[in-house]
């Protein structure tokens, strides 16, 4: 390279750079990491897109404190190095005062260290426990524990007076929480697990499997996973094997798209859910009817397609974030955290939020409906 | 567990079986004209299931046209992607080959997550979903037709090796091209064949699959590594053996899911395949002609 | 004409550049890329060694860089082991491993063995994946300390840049000695020709062995690298995908050219970065990429270069190519 073309790059090298570092004071910068491509895409296109829908609402509304809100998301692939990488860039590029998603558990714990040394709020998407038990200074999530999910399953199973349950899940992070609750709490709850099987994402065929349930004398089987990954065909094989014991499935399964992929193999089903999917039949006087309806409608006028308990978790991510921010009047990340902690009684989509120094999920087991599939739609179970 | 447990694990291997065969005929088709492994040949298995479905809603034709027509493009797709990506590389190195179709895999699995989605789909069964019921075995009327076309789908594909002169001439290529273009074989347009013939078996094994066990743009990946194992327990170059192979691997797997553990049974069907490879490495029903050093 | 003292200055010369690049840019939010991308270089520069000289492909090489990396995130974690010694005997796992899987396997030829490495990789996942109590299953396992040697701790990233970088440069000039060696003379002749090198008395199976041992070796290195700076281990990293995209790091940099395992893996894990501007149609380009080279510069990166090289100075063709 000759001299002055040299210098020229330089020069354009650092203009650049001084463009990016330029800060904006109207504008409050918040980071997000979803997967939106990759194994986990169905959790992180809904979420992203919600993301999307929010700012553009909020900035129509004025914004928040009056400052223009700008959510910069990147997409992890699905990997946990992307997503290291992704929040680096978000806390040391961007200068973001929050940062909402990762959408699995493994990318979230990936990253979390990071945030704690940044002191930036992480507000993560993901389902897992580990998350925030124990609590971390900086780390919150907005989807309901997997613990509280198999509470209420076992507290269904036991006002049934089933005694005996198989459990079938599936062999990745969101499968191995749910797995290692129902091993944890079942015998704690007097219920007896007769068989632990799991089956890998991307199976077709879990005939095998339930045979062998079949074999024992279970009389409820649960089994965690996703419409995407394996729920639908677990749904489908159980009614092709003629099984009558009922099938509880996971909150990840409340999507209209368990409806379409299992067809009538779904009716019957049961699951916990939070009021997102049901939002219809939710009662007018229950403080997140308002909300549902209006979160449900935009979502499916703007993007085409239905709803998802895990855009939910984007939405009620964001929102906790933009609350914290003008609950303290300030959008630096230590206020925003501190004033996250003090959030009392949000209404979400995954339930009503309380957030204390020693919480940071904010949900309990209230959360939760048991829904079931009725003539092809979600019936609350009464 | 009673013996109907047993026989229910043999029919879900025999039906996922099939389907691994069918994709291991794929590849070894084009390995034989070729001496390509193509890496491709689960996105034709996954093109067939995904394009029935959109042209289902899209047309709204009903099923079985729906079905053709998707065929009929995955064909299409299987020529373009001889004519436009493999043809230029001609006679480079086997590991720039293998790269090749890598890309081409990646290339057609995005171009199908952009336009179609990163959704699941299903199809409606060919005929019912109420399973029939034998001795207590259930037997779904898709594995029927699963069976059925595949081993329709090998009767007309020996035929069509043994008795026509593109069949024929197909075989040639693979015992030895040079000599095969010295008889005057056009090389170049049986490897399009071959490719045409390989894309159109994929196809034919996604739509029967799908309504089985559901479709989305990645589940070419999985079905491809399957059926990758399945040609070489069946011993590679050998085609009806792949299919052999595939049903073989398919009991092996359920017959693991259902006596062993589930959670490895996908480790132990490759556990299986590599001591198999130590020990009998041209596969079960190929010839030994493999190098060893 | 290819002593010891012209690769010393080659690398040498690299070393420097990597020492500067992040003083050049400025900003650090992308050290980490860079840490990852030179990690995946030290793997591409072993697996190149297999692929390009002694012309054997392996489909599970992500097996070895994950096998080291849950070793030593093990041992120091749950073990309490040393930090030093946990990380020797990740490497160590894997170059038994590769060892164990290497004398059968190695056997075998062409696609034979890239099944029986394929084969080898997907179990190795699957183990990382269902052996909760000891992996942490699919969720992952977290809580691994950061690097620490003789009461240095790494905790800096630009610290641990420059760690990785001084390692890969020690991994290229063992490499580039190894290639003008006696060993490297025998891989190339296994390369050419198997039956003529066998003639000719060069014990085939032992040179494929260790080669297959070595580039197990460097990603060995590579993955205790990884997990002592991630602090996070998850199988996700270590699949069936990422065999994949090392093997065409390698391809695409340049087989049989050290330095080519090098651009290829920079080029390859520095690219997404610059693709996120295209959001989905990423893959669609990953994929275009792939064929494009392929067909229109087989040599890779680095063979173009050096194509390129000799078309500008045509008084110097005479040295060219055959290294």
């Amino acid at each position: 390279m000759k001299k002055p073309a040299r210098y020229l790059f330089l020069a354009i090298a650092v203009v650049c750079l001084s463009i990016t570092s330029a800060g904006a004071d109207d504008v409050i910068k918040i980071g997000a990491i979803f997967s939106a491509t990759g194994p986990a895409s169905p959790l992180g296109e809904a979420e992203k897109n919600t993301a999307l829908l929010l700012q553009e609402q909020i900035n129509a509304k004025g914004g928040v404190m009056g400052k223009k809100l700008e959510i910069i998301i990147y997409d992890d692939e699905s990997s946990v190095d992307k997503a290291v990488s992704a929040a680096d860039k978000l806390l040391k590029k961007d200068n973001v005062v929050a940062v909402v998603g990762p959408s699995t558990t493994p990318n979230t714990l990936a990253i979390e260290a990071k945030f704690e040394a940044a002191a930036v709020p992480l507000v993560s998407c993901a389902a897992g426990e580990k998350i925030v038990v124990p609590v971390k200074k900086w780390v919150f999530k907005t989807p309901q524990s997997d613990r509280l999910a198999v509470a209420r399953i076992l507290s269904h199973l036991k006002s049934r007076k089933i005694s005996k349950i198989a459990i079938i899940t599936v062999s990745d992070a969101y499968g191995q929480g749910g797995r290692e609750m129902l091993k944890a709490l079942a015998p704690k709850a007097g219920i007896e697990l007769t068989a632990d099987e799991v089956y890998s994402p991307k199976d077709t065929d879990m005939t095998v499997q339930l045979t062998k349930i079949k074999s024992t004398n279970a009389k409820a089987i649960v089994s965690w996973g996703t419409p995407q990954t394996g729920s639908a065909i677990v749904a489908k094989n159980r009614a092709q094997l003629g099984m009558s014991v009922p099938l509880y499935l996971s909150h990840g399964v409340a999507a209209r798209k368990f409806i379409e992929l299992a067809g009538s193999a779904g009716e019957g089903i049961l699951l916990p859910a939070g009021r997102l999917i049901v939002a219809d039949e939710v009662p007018a006087k229950n403080p997140q009817k308002a909300l549902l309806t209006k979160y449900v409608k935009d979502y499916e006028t703007k993007f085409k397609s239905p709803v998802s308990t895990f855009g939910g978790h984007a939405w009620d991510a964001v929102m906790l974030v933009v609350k914290a921010i003008e609950l303290g009047k300030s959008d630096k990340p230590a206020d925003i955290r501190a004033n996250l902690e003090k959030i009392k009684g949000f209404v979400g989509t995954a339930g009503v939020f309380n957030f204390s120094p020693e919480e940071h999920n904010g949900l309990n087991e209230s959360a939760f409906e048991m829904v079931t599939i009725q003539k092809g739609d979600w019936k609350i179970v009464k | 567990m009673g013996i109907s447990s047993y026989l229910q694990f043999l029919i879900s291997g025999v039906t996922m079986g099939s389907i691994y065969g069918l994709t291991a005929l794929g590849f070894t088709i084009i390995f034989n004209t070729t001496g390509i492994i193509n890496f491709a040949q689960g996105e034709f298995v996954m093109l067939g299931g995904i394009l029935s479905v959109f042209f289902l809603k899209w047309f709204d034709i009903g099923l079985f046209p729906s079905i053709l027509l998707a065929v009929l493009a995955t064909t299409i797709i299987g020529g373009v992607i001889e004519r436009f990506a493999i043809r230029p590389v001609k006679g480079a190195s086997v590991i720039n080959l293998i790269i090749v179709t890598i890309g081409v895999s990646i290339f057609v699995r995005g171009l199908t997550m952009i336009f179609l989605g990163k959704d699941t789909f299903s199809l409606p069964h060919f005929s019912g979903n109420l399973p029939l019921t034998f001795a207590g075995v259930a037997v779904m009327p898709q594995s029927i037709w699963i069976l059925a076309i595949t081993l329709v789908l090998l009767a007309i594909l020996r035929l069509f090796f043994t008795r026509t002169i593109y069949g024929k001439g197909m075989l040639a290529c693979s015992y030895n091209r040079k000599a095969s273009s010295l008889v005057g074989i056009g090389v170049d347009r049986m490897v399009l064949f071959s490719f045409l013939i390989s894309s159109l078996v994929g196809a034919i094994g996604g739509v029967i699959l799908t309504p089985v066990t559901l479709t989305s743009y990645d589940v070419g990946i999985m079905l491809g590594l399957k059926g990758f194992s399945a040609c070489i327990i069946g011993g590679l170059g050998n085609p009806f053996g792949a299919a052999a192979g595939g049903v073989l691997l398919g009991i092996l797997e359920s017959l693991c899911a259902g006596v062993i553990s589930s959670a490895y049974k996908d480790a132990f069907a490759f556990f299986v395949l590599l001591v198999l490879l130590f020990v009998k490495p041209s596969g079960l029903f190929g010839q030994a002609k493999i190098e060893r050093v | 004409m290819y002593g010891f003292k012209r690769d010393m200055l080659a690398v040498l010369g690299f070393t420097f550049f990597l020492l500067i690049i992040p003083r050049i840019l400025g900003n650090d939010y992308y050290i980490n890329t860079l840490t990852l991308s030179l990690t995946h270089a030290i793997i591409a520069v072993g697996l190149n060694l297999l692929m390009g000289y002694a012309g054997q492909v392996s489909l599970g090489h992500a097996a070895f860089y994950g096998l080291a990396a849950y070793t030593s995130a093990i041992l120091t974690t749950t073990y309490s082991v040393p930090l030093p010694l946990g990380m020797m005997s990740g490497i160590l796992v894997s170059g038994v491993v590769a060892l164990l899987i290497g004398i059968p396997t190695l056997k075998l030829k062409g696609h034979y063995l890239a099944m029986a490495t394929l084969g080898f990789g997907v179990i190795v996942y699957i183990f990382f994946n269902e052996t909760i109590e000891l992996t942490g299953g699919p969720s992952g396992f977290g809580g691994i300390s950061r690097l620490q040697v003789m009461g240095y701790r790494f905790a800096s990233d630009i610290s641990y840049y420059y760690l990785v970088a001084f390692v890969l440069a020690g991994v290229v000039l063992l490499s580039l000695n190894l290639i003008h060696s006696r060993i490297g003379r025998a891989l190339r002749a296994i390369h050419t020709s198997e039956t003529a090198s066998q003639i000719s008395g060069i014990d085939i199976a032992k040179y494929k062995v260790f080669v297959f041992v070595l580039s197990a070796l460097f990603a060995g290195v590579a993955g205790v690298l990884y997990v002592h700076n991630i602090a996070f281990v998850a199988p996700g990293s270590f699949g069936f995908n990422f065999s994949i995209e090392l093997v065409t790091m390698v391809v695409l940099g340049g087989m049989a050219n050290v330095w080519g395992a090098v651009i290829g893996a920079c080029f390859l894990s520095i690219l997404p970065e610059f693709l996120r501007v295209f959001e989905n149609i990423e893959i669609v380009l990953y994929g275009a990429i792939l064929i494009v080279f392929t067909i229109f510069l087989p040599e890779g990166i680095a063979g173009g270069i050096t194509k390129l090289f000799l078309m500008m100075k045509p008084k110097r063709s005479d040295a060219a190519g055959k290294e």
